[in-house]
């Protein structure tokens, strides 16, 4: 062990005897401690690296704002985001069918079943369309894209449709009256 | 029958390697990891499922709570560049010293026409004094916060000759239409990819 040679040459002419200590000092404590620390370091840089979700909008055109995309009402689940944590999706065009309201817990086994139902009868991929109405949190926008990334129903780029002056007025009626807007 | 002897053997083990060793690695983790700023915007960010982790190095991240902006550019040199462009658009010069000060800010939120004042006070004042009241948000193309993600790009471009990553880190409880505003400042200058922080969840089901 890390020890010194603290032999005096000759005792001699040495007067003062002193007594010999050894120097050994017991290491075991202090690696103990360094490897505990090492591992908090290890862990700590690599895990409080934040996560990025990645979002992509569609190109906004200042001059015509009526650059529409034209869906299929057979293929389109919309959803819209209210307060409270609730959501409002219906399939198809607003005000043909009623949205039924739901909480986060549940939106995930709809749009599994809407992925799968679109499938079924029309062959094609489903198409989500994200509209964050008045009183929605940032929260739910992230939840909800993430429930999209869970439920691979972001196979075609869902669509984010998040000008207020869009909001349908079939669709701000059937969220007034969930009690979400 | 003669015993066998078996000679004792001392169990103490030389731990000075080991020691060294670990302390060695146990520098190299301290001084590599990076000290977390405080956040002057008390961000709790939402969590997500997603796997993907933010670079660390070119990159702007937009931190948005209680209705405010502040805007943070990563890498010293970027930071310098940007600051210096900004100057030039608003009609102030920064001396050098105050581009240094600069380029160790970490999150910022404070209208061009204070910076300089900013820059003159500690951490501590910086919290205290209020002066940091977000960086205006007006999203005409002369507002302060589409001029400076637009300067922080260019920057990024000119010195490192990469796109700059915008990315937003927005507390959970912040409505959306003050993300929306945000967004639409990034769609203004043609940003239509960004990224939203998270915070790690389980894994998917």
């Amino acid at each position: 062990m890390a020890e010194l040679d603290t032999s005096s040459g000759g005792e001699k002419g040495g007067k003062v005897r002193s007594k010999k200590q050894s120097t050994k000092v017991d290491l075991t404590a202090m690696v103990d401690l360094a490897f505990l620390l090492i591992t908090f370091f290890m862990l700590t840089t690599s895990l409080s690296k934040p996560l990025a979700m990645d979002i992509a909008k569609p190109d906004k055109d200042e001059k015509n704002d009526d650059n529409k995309l034209e869906l299929r009402a057979s293929q389109t689940m919309t959803i819209l985001l209210g307060k409270n944590n609730k959501v409002a999706w219906y399939m198809g065009e607003a005000g043909k069918s009623t949205p039924t309201i739901e909480g986060f817990v549940d939106i995930r086994a709809s749009l599994l079943k809407n992925k799968e139902n679109v499938k079924k009868t029309t062959g094609k991929d489903i198409i989500v369309i994200i509209k964050p109405a008045k009183g929605s949190t940032y929260k739910n926008f992230v939840d909800i894209m993430d429930e999209l990334n869970i439920t691979k129903t972001n196979i075609s780029a869902p669509a984010i449709d998040d000008d207020p002056a869009h909001l349908q007025e079939g669709e701000i009626q059937a969220m007034k009256q969930g009690g979400i807007y | 029958m003669p015993r066998v002897k078996v000679p004792r053997k001392s169990t103490a083990i030389d731990m000075t390697a080991m020691c060294d060793v670990s302390f060695l690695l146990l520098t190299f983790f301290i001084l590599t990891a990076t000290a977390r700023q405080p956040d002057p915007l008390d961000i709790k960010t939402p969590s997500s499922t997603v796997q993907f982790k933010v670079p660390d190095k070119d990159l702007g991240i937009l931190s948005i709570g209680k209705g405010k902006v502040f805007f943070e550019i990563i890498g010293q040199d970027v930071k310098k560049l940007t600051l210096q462009k900004m100057g030039e658009k608003f009609g102030t010069t920064f001396s050098p010293d105050e581009l240094k000060r600069f380029a160790v800010v970490s999150a910022f939120g404070v209208p061009i026409q204070s910076m300089k004042q900013f820059l003159t006070m500690n951490g501590d004042q910086r919290e205290k004094s209020g002066i940091q009241t977000g960086i205006p948000t007006d999203s005409t193309t002369t507002g302060q916060l589409y001029q400076w993600i637009q300067q922080s790009r260019l920057a990024t471009a000119e010195l490192h000759n990469t796109d700059m990553r915008i990315t937003i880190k927005g507390n959970s409880e912040e409505e959306y239409e003050t993300v929306r505003k945000i967004v639409d400042v990034l769609q203004k200058q043609k940003v239509n990819k960004f990224s939203l922080i998270t915070s790690a969840e389980g894994a998917a089901k």
